[in-house]
């Protein structure tokens, strides 16, 4: 019988601080046993992993890395807690566990054939990422219709992965939509407003080939559904990722309940129209 | 099926005859209270037992328990490695458990062993136990198990039923599980079975008739979540709790727990631990952020996934055996008889 519970062993090979304030890092981890790595690759954008530090807990955190890059996973994370401020003061080399990959992803085998808006904001935006990498990836690119991306942070260096996205900003199969709510950097060439608003100014209208994917700060998706509804996007064409606390995150232990749907596992992906029918317990 | 008869005499016998084989667990009185335990050598089951103060679902899921373990020693292979904490799952058998205890670990069943993930501590206590019921003659006040799917003579779950006839047991044999633990005991005194089941239907029928109190799901399934989780009585039930967590503590349905690291020199343990949604810790995440934050929420999710979201998810009846232990045990009295009522009848305003 498989147990669940145990993580995959591996080693930190990489910090890299990710914002300016410091309170966001980078971590690259390498996979102590290649079957283990064999195994966790086949997870898909959108899903998460238990980062397990021993002698301290676990953490459910989005994967930031690709399916379609091999060889390592990389997740960012938010000093906040009593694991994650562990996990910052850890360096390159120590040991420690994945546990994963768990939950659900986005519905990529729908959105074939699709254009799919994506709307990200502050430090949400680590599966998003991995699903633009994804999709970007030229042996996927071809399968999906016109990618746009809003996302934004307080300020441009609060932003994630800045040289991706300036990156991004120079393709011709990505239209991207960077903002910051404000700024003094004169040089500052992209938008300024919050998401919501970049959201109703930038983002296509709604036809029946188009959906957005959402994550960010409650009070950024609350106020980004509206802008979506003005484009005409229905509930069915909004799709979002949430977080609860979680512990096991195989749906056993209880606490991450939305109505009869578990989080870790019957999501944390869900449609707006799915929220909908549920209790808002987020 | 065969019912085997078992002299009262030959009990204490049977028992200790099964124990070189089985690890053995039944009702001792400790204190003021009946609990479930091992039972040592020289213990016996308390088969004259009312309810025990908390349900026999330990046995298998343990109110703590260490699941992984590493050593943190950095001079060593396998520092910081967390691996399988090794435990004994021989055979062992619970004796004298209630049929409505039974039937929850049924139910906790459904949690653990799903066709996604199994949680190996649980599934293989399971399989590793036996489970002799004892019917119950005389329901007490607090029993209404006859309204949820099981009842005081109910079978699921059990691989052997007693019945106490005075004299005798008249044991049920349900299972090889079952055949196989009565085998081992020595109990294989065959009687005229279709006398027996006449027996047996006649006790179930005065036990049945004996319990008092009922509860209506009739009307659950089709109730629709939201007009119920926004139903206008919940302020009302929640106004007395105290969030003492007393009602998830005793219920042998409720599964819910936490994990947790603990460390002593370099030798480091994760341990799952009962955890209920009565306490706010229970959902508050590392923001500050708490999507259940008032009691009134709390109280809400406890019923709601007994007798609503389990209903839905599951389509395998509510969460509730009926075994009346938080209604006997709650310090200010709040009634799951009463919120199952309410909800059952519940009819939203339609006039917004």
């Amino acid at each position: 019988m498989e147990n669940p519970y145990i993580p995959y062993p591996v080693v930190i090979d990489d910090i890299k601080i990710a914002t300016e304030d410091k309170s966001l890092k980078t971590f690259k981890f390498v996979f102590l046993n290649k079957q283990d790595e064999k195994k966790f690759s086949l997870y898909k954008a959108g899903q998460f992993a238990e980062l397990s530090i021993p002698g301290i807990g676990e953490i459910p955190i989005g994967i930031a890395s690709s399916p379609v890059e091999k060889g390592f996973v990389k997740f960012t994370v938010f000093k906040t807690g009593v694991v994650t401020s562990h996990l910052h003061n850890m360096k390159v080399g120590d040991i420690m566990g994945i546990r994963g990959p768990l939950g659900n992803w986005y519905p990529w085998d729908m959105l074939k054939g699709k254009n799919v808006v994506i709307i990200g904001g502050g430090f949400a935006f680590t599966t998003l990422r991995s699903s633009i990498i994804y999709m970007l990836d030229p042996a996927n690119r071809s399968q999906f219709g016109n990618i746009d991306v809003v996302y934004g942070a307080r300020t441009p260096g609060m932003l994630l992965y800045r040289d991706e996205l300036y990156e991004w900003e120079t393709r011709d199969d990505i239209n991207m939509h960077i903002t910051v709510d404000g700024t003094n950097d004169s040089d500052w060439k992209y938008n300024v407003g919050f998401v919501p608003a970049i959201v109703e100014k930038k983002a296509p209208k709604a036809d029946l080939n188009t959906y957005a994917i959402v994550c960010g700060p409650p009070i950024m998706i609350k106020f980004t559904e509206p802008a979506l509804k003005k484009l005409g996007y229905n509930e069915k064409q909004i799709i979002m990722s949430l977080e609860n606390r979680m512990k096991c995150g195989i749906g056993m232990c209880g606490r991450c309940n939305i109505g009869k749907e578990l989080v870790c596992k019957d999501g944390p992906v869900f449609t707006l129209e799915e929220i909908n029918k549920t209790p808002k317990e987020y | 099926m065969k019912v085997i008869k078992i002299n009262k005499k030959d009990w204490e016998n049977g028992i200790n005859q099964s124990k070189k084989e089985y690890q053995l667990f039944g009702p001792v009185k400790e204190k003021d209270n009946y609990i479930f335990k091992k039972l040592q050598l020289d213990e016996y089951p308390d088969m004259e037992h009312k309810d025990t103060l908390v349900s026999p679902k330990s046995i298998l899921f343990p109110q703590t328990e260490k699941i992984l373990q590493t050593n943190l020693d950095e001079s060593i292979d396998d520092h910081h490695i967390m691996k399988q904490v090794k435990k004994d799952y021989s055979k062992r058998a619970v004796i004298s458990i209630k049929p409505y205890d039974a039937k929850a670990i049924q139910i906790l069943n459904l949690n653990f062993d799903t066709d996604e993930y199994k949680d190996p501590y649980w599934c293989e206590a399971y399989k590793a136990t036996t489970f002799i019921g004892l019917a119950v003659n005389n329901p007490s006040v607090f029993d209404f198990s006859s309204s949820t799917n099981t009842g005081p003579f109910a079978e699921q779950g059990l691989d052997v039923l007693l019945i106490d006839c005075s004299k005798e047991y008249l044991a049920k044999v349900l299972t090889d599980k079952g055949q196989a633990f009565l085998d081992v005991a020595g109990f294989n005194q065959e009687t005229d079975n279709k006398k027996a089941i006449e027996i047996i239907n006649n006790m179930k029928k005065k036990a049945e008739n004996a319990i008092s109190s009922q509860i209506s799901t009739q009307n659950l399934k089709d109730k629709n979540t939201l007009d119920l989780y926004e139903a206008p009585f919940w302020d009302d039930i929640a106004f007395s709790c105290i969030n003492c967590g007393t009602c998830s503590f005793v219920c042998p349905t409720c599964w819910c727990f936490d994990i947790q690291d603990e460390t002593k020199g370099n030798l480091s343990y994760r341990i799952r631990n009962w955890d209920t949604c009565m306490s706010p810790l229970f959902t508050l995440h590392a923001s500050g952020h708490n999507p259940r934050g008032e009691k009134t929420m709390r109280v809400r999710q406890r019923f709601m996934h007994k007798l609503k979201y389990f209903l839905d998810k599951y389509d395998n009846g509510i969460m509730c055996v009926g075994c009346g232990r938080c209604v006997k045990l709650c310090p200010v009295n709040i009634d799951i008889r009463k919120v199952c009522n309410l909800m059952n009848s519940h009819e939203p305003d339609t006039d917004n």
